[in-house]
């Protein structure tokens, strides 16, 4: 199992250094940034002396040698548009993207596995097929259409909550939080919603097929042929089993809930890491940009590591199989 | 009174063109610790009349007549709940891939102590001593360390092993084992029936042992059914039934089955196929490939009927009060 968490991680660091490439190249394609920092009028001189300055004539590997080493420290330079260091941007960002994505993770599991076992059990029921026929809408309905309707019953007509921003956050260290706050409760509930709706109807969907796919397994049958009672054998046998895929799904969701965070985020002017982002795509905010990129990477990379030793605690035929593996290897 | 009796049970599939007959008034009985043997080709009923019986039938399918009595009590008409503490418990069932009938995410222990502790009133404790003990039984080495392995660390010929235990850890009377051997090695399958066989007498269980290999039904069966197309076609003591076949069906199986010695360039075989459920001739299901058909077989449907001493076939040719030809 060492082996195999080991080998998980190298697997990770190769990953986040591939990405670290790809958002080091940025600098050099995304437009001169020499060009920003000078005035049209700056001598050619000045540019290379500037260029000297800022390391941009060394070598290739050097420059990127620098960019991982200060990437690694946290470093990502200073914002283009803001003239502060990125560093200190996104961590003043990043709670209130992470309280939004951590909700509506929670939302999308919470609701979704349940109704998902629910449909595949009942798959004949009248209360299963309303609750697919409504789930085709939050698979198929884009998140920021669902966001404004949202805004336009509950803020607009309605008045009941907030449309925009995250209430009042308390700060506690560096983490600023608005779940201690009645204006911060009320102010996160469209905003999870929005982005936990797609989430949830794909998991709700997701666990109702591997229901359905498990129930027609022989062990399911031979089960119901010793007489076990259901609910030990939908909750103990058959739910148990689905577990792998539906963690896999999990896992990549909340990765590409983050990433999805960019539309809800801004839809609600929610100040969180995504509206950062976009508004420093509209000004070319490399530096923004690239430690947007390396972060966002590195949060999906977390979560696929988790993911792979999830498996491990659910299915025993992985441990033993590497057991093997890695016993004839040796 | 036998053990378990079924009479006369149908079986159907609804589809939009009309209901399918899967099963057409299917009788039999199974005595105490007697083992009966199912054969027939592929999609005659074997496999559904075990599972009409243990009232497992997979939707849409359901049983629309007849009835299935076990120690003299209708079971066919029991509710999900009161049918669920029959199976195990009275009736247990083997299917036929032991690869895939354990759940792989538990260890043998945790299953059959699971299903000890749902048919019988005793502790964790002493669950756990009972299932080493059945595993003892149906010839597991080490019983009290492989236990608590899984699934996946055992061959197939184990785990068949493991699931005999399995369905016969609350002591049914009954065990319904559904081609238990057809997934196995053939040096495997030898010692899987013989397990089973002496496991059901030690225990006083019946088997109804559905298969579709002769030899297996010969060494191991006391009695035989014969299906056809859904039904009955002939039923009676093996030794007679493998010697004397009566019904023209059963007749040709048995010269189907090549013979050591016997050197011959093709082997017998029965004209045409098994009519499908929807094409069903009228009068006797074997009509149009039976070699001694005559016109009342194209017109009525024989029920089992005697023919001759331990012996009982749907065939109008034992009809001692109709006419021939």
């Amino acid at each position: 199992m060492t082996a195999y968490i080991l080998q998980r991680i190298f697997q990770a660091l190769a990953v986040m250094v591939v990405v670290a490439f790809v958002s080091f190249l940025m600098f050099n394609f995304v437009g001169d940034p020499v060009d920003n920092m000078v005035g049209q009028e700056a001598s050619y001189e000045d540019r290379e002396e500037m260029r000297d300055r800022l390391g941009l004539n060394d070598p290739f590997v050097v420059q990127f040698a620098r960019f991982v080493g200060n990437a690694v420290r946290g470093e990502f330079g200073i914002s283009y548009r803001l003239q502060r260091p990125v560093a200190t941007l996104i961590s003043e960002r990043m709670p209130a993207t992470l309280e939004l994505v951590g909700a509506s993770a929670l939302l999308s599991i919470l609701i979704g596995i349940p109704l998902g076992v629910y449909t595949g059990i009942r798959r004949y029921a009248i209360s299963s097929r309303v609750i697919l026929t409504l789930s085709l809408a939050g698979v198929s309905l884009p998140t920021f259409v669902i966001g404004i309707l949202l805004i336009y019953v509950f803020s607009v007509n309605l008045g009941w909550l907030p449309s925009f921003g995250r209430g009042q956050a308390t700060q506690i260290g560096w983490w600023s939080t608005s779940f201690l706050t009645v204006s911060g409760w009320k102010a996160i509930i469209m905003p999870s919603i929005t982005l936990a709706l797609f989430q949830m109807t794909l998991i709700l969907r997701l666990v109702r097929s591997e229901m359905l796919e498990v129930m027609r397994t022989d062990y399911i049958k031979f089960a119901r042929a010793r007489g076990l009672p259901d609910r030990l054998i939908n909750f103990g046998h058959a739910f148990k089993n689905t577990l792998v895929p539906v963690i896999t799904i999990i896992g990549l969701n909340v990765g590409s809930l983050i990433a999805f965070s960019i539309i809800t985020e801004t839809v609600f002017q929610w100040p969180g890491m995504g509206f950062l982002f976009i508004q420093a795509v509209g000004f070319a905010d490399v530096p923004v940009m690239a430690a947007y990129l390396v972060m966002v990477a590195a949060i999906f990379v977390a979560i696929n590591l988790i993911v792979d030793i999830l498996y491990f605690v659910v299915d025993p035929r992985l441990r033993v199989d590497r057991t093997v593996a890695s016993g004839s290897g040796e | 009174m036998a053990l378990l009796e079924v009479e006369d049970l149908r079986v159907e599939f609804p589809t939009r063109r009309g209901a399918l007959l899967a099963l057409d008034g299917v009788s039999l009985e199974i005595n105490e610790g007697e083992v009966l043997g199912v054969v027939g080709e592929s999609g005659a009923g074997k496999s559904l009349t075990g599972a009409a019986i243990i009232g497992l039938l997979e939707p849409p399918g359901r049983v629309t007549g007849g009835k299935i009595r076990l120690e003299g009590h209708r079971i066919d008409t029991l509710s999900y709940e009161e049918m669920r503490n029959i199976r195990g418990k009275k009736i247990g069932a083997i299917f036929q891939d032991p690869l895939t009938s354990l759940n792989p995410l538990y260890t043998i222990g945790r299953q059959l102590i699971e299903t000890i502790r749902v048919h019988m009133d005793v502790s964790p404790e002493a669950a756990r001593a009972r299932a080493i003990e059945l595993l003892g039984e149906v010839g597991i080495p080490a019983p009290e360390r492989r236990i608590d392995s899984y699934p996946h660390e055992f061959s197939g010929g184990m785990r068949q092993r493991v699931v005999i235990s399995l369905a016969l850890c609350a002591n049914p009377r009954l065990i319904i084992a559904d081609e238990p051997t057809t997934a196995l090695d053939v040096s495997i399958q030898a010692q899987i029936i013989a397990l089973l066989k002496k496991l059901c007498r030690e225990h006083k269980t019946a088997v109804m042992l559905i298969t579709h290999d002769m030899g297996v039904i010969a060494e191991t069966a006391d009695r035989v059914a014969v299906m056809y197309a859904g039904r009955v076609a002939e039923i009676g003591p093996v030794k007679r039934v493998v010697k004397q076949p009566k019904h023209p069906y059963t007749v040709g199986l048995m010269g189907a089955i090549p013979m050591v010695g016997h050197d011959v360039e093709r082997l017998t075989q029965i004209e045409g196929a098994m009519p499908r459920l929807n094409e069903i001739p009228p009068g006797c299901s074997f009509n149009p490939r039976c070699p001694k058909v005559f016109d009342k077989c194209r017109m009525e449907r024989p029920e089992l009927m005697p023919a001759g001493r331990n012996a009982e076939a749907a065939c109008w040719q034992f009809d001692k009060g109709g006419r021939r030809g």
